[in-house]
């Protein structure tokens, strides 16, 4: 069975016909064409390469139906730079060698662009913990760590 | 040296595409006209295929095709080949059949079965149930041990004693005269735990079959995309090389998994030309789980021989290591081909080590970030810590009577290897200052008034790197003098897209921001190893070095007589050919204009501009170093806590420090891993209980503090570069590091040793058991 959504995505609306258990990184990367969204765990919700953000707030998007996005506003990895610049933390992550293969990279900028709106000087600690539901299998995690004290620094002082 | 030179903290040229989305990994490849292919996979560890019905699922909507076993052998579709030519009681080691899809039988849960292909994912996944299998269950056993054992259940018919090679180095005879005068023998049974690589893109791939070409193409994600190419094509599908063109494109993590012919990548192919139009297939988490190749699995029992001042006279291991059901491609490297590091950087004088494959219905094993050093390293880690604790000695004080000398270099183990360099006793001395060692007891002590147990480990390390094969570079310019640069190697992380690009700065001058990176592509790169085995920066970098000069020579030959000068006076300085001591010079731009430019050349020099090099190294390099580390565990709950890791590792030569420590962190992070949580494990009927992320416990960003990594750079003349490579020291070193940190701490409650992975129930355990 099939329903009509509207799900704007990156401020671009997409209207289509959808069946009701297509899941809403499916939509992503298969009707948006967006596939900077990506599936590791295979639709559990563990591994949050998915991870985009809805009405802003970061969600994995293999966790939600696709007609659950409906006349939502998604923002994904695709639009994280503007006018030609890269968002802070693109560019501490680039600094700081916070990425090795970059699967599970924009599921972690997503997350992380949400959780420094809400707290914008965390500890290390506090980094940590906001990063349980991303796993990276490259770098070990250190230089993410780093480079996301760098860009909170940064976007402090912006 | 320009900013972008070797040894400078280049930030990547690749992370642009991974930071914004634009990666291009397998799965995200579409198609014109594709269609969707699933497999049907054994939930079964053992049965006979009495009958496989897919009328029902062939009658399913959008439904383009269903294969089975019998189709692929109508068609004489090949079998799944594996290296490796060793023996069991002098025949032959044992190679059974590996199809790519099941015969008859099925020998591990996750088999392939059938193959059905639809318009979309989701009919594909839908018909998919409704092929109806007819399995007969039999008997099956997954445990290493148990199949080594007599009357075990056996995998293969044909080898009844499921012991599919034997295997061993040293001499043994020298380990039995010492171990009869040792004054003291350290015995220890050791279960090195099965893992999976599981990097974290699912595998996937697209063939496509183009009929005016009369050729194939596979899209997908691999380590060694030209050893595909010739397996796929001479031995499974039988078609000229020139037929078949492999891409590999981004990859999101490798380990060492990616570098097997998987039977969906030839049953991709094989379908693309059967159904007229492409095939992609896109692996599921849980099929990983089950149909990826595994790793590691061994059970050893180590015997360690010491004089009365606690010298190493001898060493004697035996070890079981699990193959799978089936042997993957490079199935006997991990068991056998890195024993050499059994040695360590120990002057023991005899060491001997007998090893049997050992048939199991699981999953294949194959190499895993590591393939065997880290297997060896633990063993004479974890013995040397273990007599040390029996002989009342300071397990760093052992190490140290056995060290091999920096001035013995070159040294011959009289075992495997031959070391070249290396100075053993100052990494330990570096981390052993890092971690502040001598104050460790008394933050033993307070940890101990916290009702918390703290342990210390080290850990020497040795590896052998870059030794297979032979590496390929090529630096082409175009006639307007842009260049791209070729490689062999895969990079899918390691960052060779800048580092190689810092040496072609380093040696041509060449602005590496405009320089084009292209690997991966059989039909524009001419030959390559591919990555594996901490070969990259050695070989790639050496053949690249080579070919650098190579473009140096002829392009003094040009700028010679474009500045009307003598060969000798010229010189090449920093992108430029220069008369000696004159102001007049000509740059690498401006040659390779000229070599495009009719009549621009002398006779005798070819037109156009272009030079490809290739490098096999005489000798391999061994990278070493010591790592040490602190834990702390709760004796309540048995939680082990990680509290600073530190590291001083000998990679050579650093080609670019930033992404040396990306990649001593994340080797670490894999062997914590290991250590304190993966585990692959089957239930009694021969299910897997780890097949998901749900159940698969891997390492999250708070699973580790901040490590603290030194380097002791010691070059290697085994490459140009003088590097010793750096992919694997991670989990050399964490491995027996942190396991010989947490016995310390437990230690004091009599527990002697523990198998991986320390869970908190397995600690838990281990403290109530000494307490009884």
């Amino acid at each position: 069975m099939n329903k009509d959504v509207k799900i704007s995505i990156n401020g671009v609306a997409y209207e289509k016909s959808v069946p009701l258990r297509m899941l809403l990184v499916d939509f992503i990367r298969d009707e948006a064409g967006l596939t900077g969204t990506h599936i590791g765990c295979t639709y559990e919700g563990r591994c949050g390469t998915c991870t985009v953000q809805m009405d802003g707030e970061a969600v994995k998007s293999c966790m939600l139906l696709a007609v659950q996005a409906d006349g939502r506003e998604i923002a994904t990895v695709e639009g994280l730079a503007s006018n030609g610049r890269l968002h802070p933390l693109q560019e501490a992550f680039n600094e700081h060698h916070a990425l090795q293969c970059g699967f599970c990279t924009p599921g972690i900028l997503m997350n992380t662009e949400e959780f420094l709106k809400e707290n914008p000087d965390p500890s290390e600690a506090e980094i940590r913990r906001s990063l349980v539901g991303n796993i990276c299998r490259c770098t070990g995690y250190d230089h993410i760590i780093d480079a996301i004290q760098t860009a909170a620094k940064r976007l402090r002082q912006a | 040296m320009s900013e972008f030179g070797l040894g400078r903290s280049v930030p990547r040229f690749e992370d642009g595409r991974f930071l914004t989305g634009r990666g291009r990994y397998s799965d995200d490849i579409n198609l014109p006209g594709q269609a969707r292919a699933v497999f049907l996979r054994s939930p079964h560890a053992n049965a006979l295929l009495k009958s496989v019905d897919t009328s029902a699922a062939r009658a399913a909507p959008g439904v383009v095709a269903v294969y089975t076993g019998a189709d692929i052998r109508a068609d004489g579709l090949g079998g799944l080949p594996a290296m490796g030519n060793l023996k069991r009681r002098g025949a032959p080691m044992y190679k059974p059949p590996r199809p790519a899809l099941a015969q008859g039988q099925v020998r591990f849960v996750g088999d392939c079965v059938a193959m059905v292909i639809a318009e979309t994912l989701t009919q594909a996944r839908d018909a998919a149930e409704h092929i109806a299998v007819d399995y007969d269950p039999l008997p099956q056993v997954t445990g290493t041990a148990e199949a080594a054992a007599p009357g075990a259940v056996a995998v293969w018919p044909d080898c009844p004693d499921n012991i599919c090679f034997e295997f061993e180095a040293g001499d043994e005879a020298r380990v039995d005269r010492a171990f009869q005068t040792a004054a003291h023998v350290t015995s220890l049974d050791i279960v090195i735990n099965r893992v999976s690589a599981a990097p974290l893109e699912p595998r996937a791939a697209t063939g496509q079959y183009d009929a005016t070409d009369e050729r194939y193409t596979l899209y997908t994600g691999a380590q060694n995309p030209h050893t595909l190419r010739r397996i796929l094509s001479q031995m499974i599908l039988r078609i000229p090389e020139t037929r078949l063109r492999v891409v590999s494109p981004d990859m999101g993590g490798a380990f060492g998994m990616r570098s097997e012919t998987y039977g969906d990548l030839a049953l991709v192919l094989w379908a693309a030309r059967k159904v007229g139009r492409p095939v992609k297939w896109t692996g599921e988490r849980m099929e990983g789980f089950v149909n990826d190749n595994q790793a590691r699995d061994n059970v050893t029992r180590v015997e360690l021989a010491l004089d009365g001042e606690g010298n190493f006279l001898a060493l004697k291991v035996e070890t079981l290591a699990a193959l799978g059901a089936y042997l993957s491609l490079g199935a006997t490297t991990p068991p056998t081909l890195n024993v050499g590091g059994l040695s360590g950087v120990y002057t023991t004088p005899a060491v001997h080590v007998r090893v049997k494959g050992v048939f199991t219905n699981t999953p294949s094993t194959a190499p895993y970030r590591g393939a065997g050093r880290p297997e060896a390293s633990y063993v004479i880690e974890r013995v040397i810590d273990t007599a040390a604790r029996e002989l009342g000695i300071d397990p760093i004080d052992l190490r140290r009577r056995n060290f091999i000398p920096a001035d013995a270099m070159p040294y011959d183990t009289k075992f495997v290897f031959e070391y070249d360099s290396g100075e053993f006793e100052k990494n330990q001395d570096s981390v052993q200052a890092l971690i502040d060692w001598a104050g460790f007891e008394a933050r033993r002590k307070e940890s101990r008034e916290r009702g918390r147990l703290r342990g210390i480990g080290l850990a020497n390390t040795i590896a052998r790197s870059a030794a297979m094969g032979d590496e390929t570079a090529e630096i082409r310019f175009d006639p307007t003098g842009g260049v791209t640069l070729l490689m062999g190697t895969h990079s899918h992380g390691q960052g060779h897209e800048t580092v190689f690009r810092q040496l072609l700065a380093d040696k041509l001058g060449l602005d590496p921001e405009t320089v084009r990176y292209v690997q991966g592509d059989t039909d524009q790169v001419a030959h390559g190893g591919g990555t594996f085995g901490t070969r990259s920066t050695g070989l790639g970098g050496g053949a690249l070095v080579r070919a650098a000069e190579k473009i140096i020579e002829k392009g003094t030959a040009v700028a010679a007589h474009l500045l009307e000068a003598a060969g000798g006076d010229i010189e090449f300085r920093e992108g430029r050919f220069r008369i000696k001591g004159t102001d007049r010079s000509v740059s690498l731009a401006d040659v390779a204009r000229a070599t495009y430019t009719p009549g621009a050349l002398p006779p005798g020099i070819e037109p156009a501009f272009g030079e490809r090099a290739a490098f096999a190294p005489v000798r391999p390099s061994f990278p070493n170093g010591s790592h040490a580390c602190e834990v702390e565990i709760d004796p309540e709950t048995g939680t082990v806590t990680l509290l600073r890791y530190c590291a001083v590792d000998d990679a050579g030569t650093i080609m670019n420090p930033l992404l040396l420590d990306g990649q001593i962190h994340g080797g670490i992070v894999q062997g914590l891993g290991q250590v304190l949580m993966e585990n692959i494990v089957w239930d009694p009927s021969g299910q897997p209980v780890a097949a998901s992320f749900l159940d698969y416990a891997m390492p999250r960003a708070d699973s580790a503090p901040f490590f603290e990594l030194e380097t002791n750079v010691v070059p290697t003349k085994a490459n140009p570069l003088g590097v010793k490579g750096v992919g694997e020291a991670g989990t050399v070193g964490a491995l027996p590091c942190l396991m010989n940190a947490i016995v310390d701490a437990l230690a004091p409650l009599g527990v002697r040793t523990l198998d991986m992975p320390a869970t908190p129930e397995r600690v838990w355990r281990a403290i109530r058991a000494a307490a009884k």
